[in-house]
């Protein structure tokens, strides 16, 4: 298969998979238990108030009526309307993306910047110290509950040592956030020169990208670990050893270039790893992102934004998904061949 | 001719799983870790088993005047605002998390070992049905998913349960179908089919045996996802519900006292979390390396 028809086909079967994707949101929203039109109505609804409900909601159609509303809805970007803020859901959702956002690239980079070192460590001073080292940090940040991880930091840095600021969102409550650019505070304060929201974001930001860094840390730091051994086993290597250059030019060359290519397929987990924790994390330090929303909406029983927040986080993920298969076809000519 | 190396090729298999069973043994009883892993799995399993008469306290007996006591003799893991003793609703909860956990685990291994199974064998139309629709489970995060469904089903253990099956049958669904694809072929299936076998005798009792390693080693490491999912739900105000004592609700009502310093409340139930998540990796880590040695050092 050349790269052009690897695209397209890789491009054409996300058609499939967001249709299977809005049919099971679709069951959630609509199939599932009771009557949403009972919900709305009230307890106290007449039966025939709540024969108008069902008909105004188009509930009385066949189901293939009420799916094809759904999508068509779905296309003009109706999410629905969130019951706590009284605005439309999608809405509510771009307020808060940035903040989601700001939390996740900054957790993402504190586990490349401290997994990917770890993991060539590990494989190149294999069963030593600082292999068995790495390896316990992944076994244990694997198993430690991400809420439990950032409870557990909040204690010790602000409780006990007083150097982390209390879990209370994006900037301390006496500094007033930058102009809006991009929306990540820490961007925008840089940006527009703004040296106290430069600080303060950055400090509120420290322990909840730590607690979500370490969580993602763990498979990255595997994966890298693994795939750097099959590496420096190879002939390649074996031969550039042979050939006399330095040893940190084939590590770190060579070796570590060759063995983050399949890092790449593990992108589509750890953005899975990462929505799941920010829903915790948010929750755990106040973080006013979507993760947050779709918590305070199930503290508040109102389950309409909770299904459009899982719909809008599948979207995402099949579209990392397609962006993680694109790039590991344009740098792996060998995927194209399968 | 085919006969004879059919019998030959089933005397080897059964060979081969005797070969692993001792190999299996040497390695648990050998390795100091997986060792003190399974050891820990048994003594949790079985407080959580005998709960009612380890734990010191009644998990749910309050007491205004031993309200928030720190860690001490008497209450090894503190007392929480109404006085409960904290150790004794560590032990309870375990009951609570471990049950979910397993009868999760139990049924999404069934309904995925079945469907990948019969897509496997099978072939065809029903081989496109299953992996869609595995394909769009799988569409979603897993956690995610999970807490959409059980916000739509309402706030129940045995939703939880629902929930995290759901999310867990592609993992047996997609193993079991490649493990048919590959058994079909052999030798002894075609015999199997030679002498006159229906096609779900074939499948479920000359082809299925050879699948159980690699189900158990992907049940043991589900299981420790299965926890910090129960657990996660549970911390952002899902599933279980109080008075039932589970470790990630008890770890949420612990959160609040951490400004005012009763750090014991979030602690425990925790550790208790980590300690369990991490006998069952470690376990499945070691059941993968003998049992399915193929996928040694792929996760």
């Amino acid at each position: 298969m050349g790269l052009g028809r690897y695209l397209v086909h890789r491009l054409l079967l996300v058609i499939p998979t967001l249709f299977g994707v809005t049919l099971i949101t679709f069951a959630l929203t609509y199939l599932l238990p009771g009557n949403p039109a009972l919900v709305k109505a009230g307890p106290l609804a007449t039966p025939e108030y709540l024969a108008e409900m069902e008909r105004k909601m188009g509930l009385d159609q066949p189901v293939h009526v009420q799916y094809w509303r759904y999508l068509r809805g779905l296309l003009r970007g109706d999410l629905g309307e969130s019951a706590t803020t009284g605005r439309p859901v999608l809405e509510d959702f771009f307020q808060r993306i940035p903040a989601t956002l700001e939390l996740t690239l900054a957790s993402l980079l504190i586990a490349a910047a401290i997994g990917i070192p770890l993991g060539v460590l590990s494989a190149v001073y294999r069963d030593t110290p600082v292999d068995h080292l790495s390896r316990l940090a992944g076994v244990a940040g694997v198993a430690m509950p991400t809420f439990w991880t950032g409870l557990l930091l909040l204690f010790v840095f602000f409780y006990l040592l007083g150097v982390a600021p209390p879990p209370l969102g994006r900037l301390s409550p006496d500094v007033s956030p930058p102009g809006r650019i991009t929306g990540l505070y820490v961007v925008d304060a840089l940006l527009t020169g703004n040296r106290r929201a430069v600080v303060s974001s950055l400090y509120q930001l420290m322990l909840p990208a730590a607690t979500l860094g370490f969580a993602v840390m763990a498979p990255l730091t595997r994966m890298v670990r693994a795939t750097m051994l099959e590496i420096l086993e190879s002939d390649f290597i074996k031969a550039a050893w042979a050939a006399g250059i330095p040893p940190s030019r084939i590590i770190y060359g060579d070796a570590l270039r060759n063995a983050l290519i399949p890092v790449i397929t593990l992108l589509g987990v750890i953005f899975g790893f990462l929505m799941a924790g920010n829903v915790v994390v948010e929750m755990v330090f106040a973080w006013p992102g979507i993760g947050n929303y779709a918590v305070t909406s199930l503290m508040s029983k109102d389950s309409g934004p909770i299904q459009s927040f899982v719909l809008f986080v599948a979207v995402v993920y099949v579209l990392v998904n397609l962006v993680v298969d694109v790039v590991y076809g344009l740098v792996d000519p060998r995927i194209r061949l399968r | 001719m085919r006969e004879t190396s059919a019998m030959a090729e089933a005397v080897v298999l059964r060979r081969e799983r005797a070969r692993r069973a001792r190999l299996l043994w040497r390695r648990l009883t050998k390795d100091r870790l997986s060792l003190a892993a399974g050891g820990a799995i048994v003594a949790i399993m079985l407080a959580a088993l005998a709960a009612p008469w380890l734990a010191p306290y009644d998990p749910d007996a309050t007491s205004a005047s031993d309200a928030l006591q720190r860690v001490s003799l008497r209450h090894w893991m503190g007392t929480d605002v109404y006085g409960r003793d904290l150790l004794s609703r560590v032990i309870h909860a375990a009951r609570v998390d471990l049950l979910v956990a397993l009868t999760a685990t139990a049924v999404a291994l069934t309904w995925g070992a079945f469907l990948g199974a019969v897509a496997g064998y099978r072939g065809g139309w029903m081989d496109q049905l299953v992996m869609r629709l595995v394909d769009t489970i799988m569409a979603f995060p897993a956690f995610i998913l999970t807490m959409g469904i059980t916000a739509t089903l309402g706030n129940s253990t045995l939703n939880v349960v629902v929930a995290i099956a759901i999310t867990h049958v592609p993992i047996y669904a997609r193993l079991l179908r490649g493990e048919m694809l590959k058994a079909r072929e052999m030798e002894y299936a075609e015999a199997a089919r030679t002498v006159g076998n229906r096609p779900a005798r074939i499948v479920f009792f000359h082809l299925l045996p050879n699948c159980v390693p690699p189900l158990i080693v992907q049940a043991t490491l589900a299981m420790g996802f299965a926890i910090l999912t129960v657990a996660a739900l549970s911390f952002i105000g899902l599933g279980i519900q109080p008075p039932q004592s589970e470790w990630g609700y008890m770890t949420a009502e612990g959160a609040g006292y951490i400004v005012s310093g009763e750090w014991w409340l979030f602690l425990f139930p925790g550790v208790a979390i980590m300690v369990t998540v991490l006998a069952f990796n470690l376990i499945g880590d070691a059941l993968r390396d003998v049992l399915d040695p193929r996928m040694r050092g792929v996760r």
